[in-house]
């Protein structure tokens, strides 16, 4: 899910649209400067513009279509229908309901908790890890592995806490043999709680890659200048590094918010009992049989997941190209 | 930079931390899987043979093994030659092809998966209720990572150039795509596609809701008669997928030196 090069990679464009300050570069020279537009097309017909070449186009758009843009919209247009289809407000209603309520707060505690432990925590390995050689047979390891770990979850991740401190699990048992104490206690693990711990496995890696280009983007020479003209460390980190590092520290907290917020099959697995986050509610609504007209409801709660997701996403973005100013 | 003494001590202090909170999880689950039941003393590997022997898990497993390979499939082929001819011919759609690709980042898979039921009431109708339809749904999973890696490829060659010389020697866009821009992609493809296989092994969203038996919804249920074997199936299938990524990196690392290089 991690994207630091996004902002870059316009930068490094082979054919980007824009000229060294930002400006657009005139259509026409465009069009000639970009090597088949001038002899393609009007090797056809002579006509500047054809509707041929979109044509090739067709399936993948139909793909997106279908299988993307049709299910969004249905779960868009099904928050404002009943279960006949008229149209309504019925459905956002439900979201005021207690449940709805207590559902959000539930997703917003465990998404901010895990964006905030893990954007503080990930940039603590990352600063351990970018300070080594670049070398470093250690270095290179740990960033390979929180690769692998920022896209571990679901079922597998479960089962990995299950086994450490569920019930019956290895830390559980050596905790109790050591001190008497009992770690697993009213079964936590299974709940909001537990969940936060759960999470901060796939949050704190995903904050060392993206977060670690933000450091290695740091130069050297910067540091240089700050001491030259009398900085202490303290000083150059106070003065010069934060401030560079905290639009894309806030970035990518955004990004770790969002990525807890979708995040849906651990939870799904490990909570049984009640619906303390959205995803699960959702799931209520839409697996429900005894209740009818729910799907509508999951629609609604659908949508609000979509805003909440959207908002954050426009602010991450944001974020990002304010930082790529510096950071290339 | 040149770390100082206590500076090294901390760092080794906290990494030793932070490698305890990852691998313990890991390390207990092989425990539990290896376990004999009961209080019996030892080591087993039942557990773990339970893989092959079970009709029910290995059917699973090949399902999603299956659907890995199918979505590599339709992703490249829906997604290399549309990307390839955006370049050359149609560079205005670029925003719009990448919006499109880039936008299941922003919409959560539950979303799409409450959303998609009645595009696959159709599906199943038109292709049968086998697990494999359930590739469509991957292959809009996919979708960000693998435009992601496709368009740096691409963005690191002149497709150009290359399809121009192509095609003044005579040669049809099949061609071009197929026997010259494909060959000097293949790391980028490559490597959206172990992303693709990674992700639809433990894709467990879209399989569980749409009642389709792969291997996490089929982990899911094993794990309430047998413990020990679910873990085993899902390290296993950890195992698999972390071999793959380690793959990319080494693939990704040798391009990196290429493009140094030369």
């Amino acid at each position: 899910m991690g994207c630091p090069a996004r902002g870059r990679r316009h930068a490094g464009d082979p054919d980007g649209r824009a000229d060294h300050e930002g400006r657009r570069v005139p259509r026409d020279q465009l069009v000639e400067g970009h090597p088949l537009s001038t002899t393609a097309p009007s090797a056809g017909t002579g006509r500047r513009f054809s509707v041929g070449p979109f044509l090739a186009l067709i399936p993948f758009l139909a793909f997106v279509l279908v299988f993307l843009l049709v299910p969004t919209l249905t779960v868009v247009v099904g928050a404002f229908q009943d279960g006949d289809g008229r149209p309504t407000l019925g459905n956002l209603d439900a979201l005021t309901s207690e449940a709805a309520i207590s559902a959000l707060k539930g997703s917003l505690i465990l998404s901010g908790s895990t964006a905030v432990i893990g954007a503080a925590l990930g940039a603590l390995l990352a600063y351990l890890v970018v300070s080594m050689k670049p070398t470093s047979l250690l270095r290179r390891t740990t960033l390979a592995v929180s690769g692998v770990l920022a896209q571990f979850g679901g079922v597998t991740l479960a089962f990995a806490w299950i086994a450490t401190i569920g019930p019956v699990g290895v830390v559980t048992k050596a905790v109790m043999d050591l001190t008497g104490a009992d770690l697993y206690g009213s079964g936590w693990l299974f709940g909001l709680p537990g969940l936060v711990v759960v999470y901060c496995y796939f949050q704190i890696p995903l904050m060392v890659i993206v977060f670690a280009p933000a450091f290695e983007g740091l130069r050297p020479q910067w540091r240089e200048a700050a001491v030259n003209l009398g900085a202490s460390t303290w000083d150059y980190w106070r003065h010069v590094a934060l401030p560079l590092l905290t639009p894309a520290f806030l970035g990518a907290m955004l990004l770790l918010f969002a990525n807890a917020f979708a995040a849906y099959a651990t939870a799904a697995f490990l909570v049984s009992q009640g619906q303390p986050i959205v995803p699960l509610l959702i799931r209520q609504a839409i697996t429900s049989e005894v209740l009818l007209g729910q799907a509508n409801v999951g629609y609604a709660l659908a949508l609000e997941m979509i805003v909440v997701v959207t908002v954050v996403m426009i602010a991450y973005n944001l974020l990002l190209k304010r930082t790529s100013r510096w950071m290339r | 930079m040149t770390p100082t003494r206590s500076f090294r001590i901390v760092r080794a202090v906290l990494m030793v931390a932070f490698a305890a909170y990852f691998f313990v999880p890991l390390l207990a689950m092989f425990d539990f899987s290896t376990q004999n039941r009961g209080s019996a003393e030892g080591r087993t590997w039942d557990n773990w043979a339970f893989m092959v022997t079970d009709e029910d898990l290995r059917a699973s497993i090949i399902a999603s093994l299956l659907l890995s390979l199918f979505t590599v499939v339709l992703m490249v082929v829906l997604l290399v030659p549309t990307m390839v001819w955006v370049r050359l011919r149609v560079p205005g759609m670029r925003r719009i092809i990448e919006f499109l690709c880039l936008l299941p980042l922003t919409i959560p898979a539950l979303v799409i998966v409450v959303g998609i039921s009645n595009v696959y009431s159709w599906v199943t109708y038109l292709l049968g209720d086998s697990p494999l339809v359930l590739t469509f749904a991957y292959v809009v999973l996919v979708l960000p990572y693998s435009y992601r890696a496709i368009d740096s490829a691409l963005s690191a060659i002149d497709v150009a150039t290359l399809s121009e010389a192509a095609r003044s020697l005579g040669a049809g866009w099949f061609t071009v795509i197929v026997r010259i821009v494909l060959p000097n992609v293949t790391g980028g493809v490559l490597g959206a596609a172990f992303i693709a296989v990674a992700l639809v092994m433990g894709e467990y969203v879209f399989a569980s809701l749409l009642h389709f038996d792969t291997l996490p919804v089929a982990m899911a249920a094993l794990y309430k008669s047998n413990g020990a074997a679910a873990m085993a199936a899902a390290l296993a299938s950890m195992l698999f997928v972390v071999l793959l990524l380690m793959g990319l990196t080494l693939l990704s690392r040798d391009r990196h030196k290429q493009g140094a290089s030369s």
